[in-house]
């Protein structure tokens, strides 16, 4: 659906240059949610604007739903925008456009008539959930209500992609939450192949496919969300997992409980899959005649299968411990000693 | 009891002059309104980062719109003389003032459209690109209505200032409240008549103040 060779933008400064996107090379598949991550300056909404050919690369080859869109312009290419919608981190409604105006916009420049136009915004409200808002303007509304208008007038033209620039950065998690599960009730029931850039490792946990880290113009690791929540390479892919399985004040927690646990060790379990959802620890138990303590755990879902850390605290003898460790190992999960008291 | 107050004002004089002031600032404010967004947004899209940007056509127009705003209305008037005979065909009365007050006001109406159209938010206009928006659907669907307040604000005060140089134009001879208040008030030392004309030009300030603020509270949904 989506591929990218080669691209490179420049942006020319009065006395430098910046490289915003460097060498990107990236396929994305038809009906696939695909995540963009990265800091802020990485080079993220630089390169979803290449998409929709509101930036034109330097170098390389563009091209979506078979379109080139690093060559086409003019009438050719804002066709093309017709079936590669956007939504916005501020929404970018027309505040002086009621709700239902909004969303009809797409369909004044797609040049449908005004019958239509009406039959298929309400259509629109309904899929979004904004019965009741159609008359209200977009300063009588939340934040997550103007993204699900945002998102309704993105979906006006049946369009084949949904470019997602940040949309949940300025919502709060509560909102965010239900506008990510809308995001993946329309890929599926629309088959729509989602693109969104985030820096929030949450948005990719909870809703990608597919994710891509980017730093510097350069995405730096791809792949399943699974796998590189598993086992993530590169040093920012890792403080990007850490953001969701272990928040600052959980390590602030463990060193204090370190203190007051002299004897034994401190372990670090991480469950993927179907192992996140098996019984292992009264297991071990029942079998080991160990003391176990839990310092922390959490499962979180993503959309191929769950993922788990969990970090105990083992006490008793010390070759009990040692085959009870042994144990886990055996069950495939990926252990790590984190303090040897 | 208006007799012995003010003995001098002939009130059918009064209410020519008024129709006539009325009529110059209307037919002025309608022309500088069209006028001065068309100025604005050649501006506007001209200049540096926007969908026509080219420096020459843009210094161009900002250097017309300077000179313009810049020379004193009564002396515009005196410039402009040639030009009004040569397309009204006379230089006395209602009609003939029209070019020159058309003429200074524009530029000056332009300059707070272009000001109005650059507090558009960026972010929707690189919408209606997304949604592959022509620039016609971007000019006359997001611009305009996105800025409409803010113009109408603008053609208020505009509109005001056109009151002022209706008056000024009346001193030489385009008729209106300046004119009588000019010649009967003035030359004829009857401060009774430019007393009324002066009231009657408040008047016609306050109604375009408040119907400017009316249609922008109407409007703005922000």
């Amino acid at each position: 659906m989506i591929s990218l060779n080669g691209v490179t933008k420049i942006y020319h400064t009065n006395h430098s240059q910046v490289k915003a996107v460097d060498q990107v090379d990236l396929q994305i598949q038809s009906g696939e949610i695909f995540g963009i991550i990265g800091y802020s300056g990485a080079g993220k909404s630089t390169l979803i604007r290449l998409l929709n050919g509101l930036e034109k690369p330097t170098n390389g080859t563009v091209e979506v739903a078979g379109k080139r869109i690093d060559q086409i312009k003019g009438k050719e290419l804002r066709s093309a925008r017709k079936e590669i919608s956007m939504i916005f981190q501020h929404f970018n409604l027309l505040w002086s456009r009621t709700v239902r105006e909004n969303i009809a916009f797409p369909l004044e420049i797609a040049g449908m008539k005004k019958s239509d136009r009406l039959k298929r915004v309400d259509e629109l409200i309904k899929l979004v959930g904004l019965e009741g808002k159609e008359d209200a303007y977009p300063s009588q509304l939340s934040g997550g209500q103007k993204q699900r208008v945002g998102i309704a007038r993105a979906l006006a033209n049946n369009p084949k992609v949904l470019l997602c620039d940040e949309a949940t950065s300025a919502l709060d998690p509560q909102t965010t939450d239900s506008i990510l599960d809308l995001l993946v009730d329309i890929n599926k029931r629309l088959g729509l192949t989602i693109v969104l850039i985030t820096h929030e490792m949450h948005v990719i946990r909870k809703i990608c496919h597919r994710v891509a880290v980017m730093e510097n113009g350069k995405i730096v690791e791809h792949g399943d969300v699974l796998t590189v929540f598993r086992n993530p390479k590169a040093n920012i892919t890792k403080r990007f997992v850490k953001q969701v399985t272990e928040p600052d004040e959980t390590m602030e927690t463990i060193d204090y409980l370190l203190e007051k646990y002299k004897h034994g060790k401190v372990v670090k379990l991480t469950f993927v899959g179907d192992r996140a959802e098996q019984p292992m620890i009264s297991k071990i138990i029942k079998e080991f005649d160990v003391e176990v303590n839990i310092l922390q755990g959490k499962i979180s879902q993503t959309q191929s299968g769950s993922y788990g850390t969990l970090i105990i605290h083992f006490d008793g003898d010390e070759t009990t411990v040692e085959q009870a460790i042994e144990f886990i190992r055996n069950q495939q999960v990926e252990l790590e000693v984190i303090a040897n008291v | 009891m208006f007799e012995t107050l003010l003995p001098n004002v002939k009130w059918d004089k009064v209410i020519d002059a008024t129709y006539e002031t009325v009529y110059m600032t209307a037919v002025s404010v309608f022309a500088t309104f069209f006028l001065g967004i068309i100025l604005g947004l050649l501006l506007f899209l001209t200049s540096k980062g926007n969908m026509w940007e080219n420096r020459f056509i843009h210094s161009f127009v900002a250097a017309v719109v300077n000179v313009f705003r810049s020379i004193p209305f009564i002396i515009l008037i005196i410039l402009l003389l040639p030009f009004t005979k040569a397309i009204v065909g006379t230089i006395l009365g209602a009609n003939a003032a029209l070019p020159a007050l058309i003429i200074g006001a524009a530029p000056f109406y332009g300059r707070m459209v272009e000001i109005a159209l650059r507090e558009v938010d960026k972010g929707v206009i690189e919408a209606a690109k997304s949604m592959g928006a022509t620039m016609s659907t971007i000019i006359f669907k997001v611009l305009l209505p996105e800025s409409m307040p803010a113009l109408v604000s603008g053609i208020t005060v505009t509109a005001i200032a056109l009151v002022s140089y209706t008056a000024m134009a009346g001193a030489i001879g385009a008729g209106g409240l300046g004119n009588l208040a000019y010649l009967e008030g003035f030359q004829r030392n009857h401060s009774d008549v430019t007393f009324v004309a002066t009231v009657l030009i408040l008047i016609i300030v306050f109604i375009i103040q408040l119907i400017g603020d009316m249609i922008t509270r109407a409007i703005d949904k922000r």
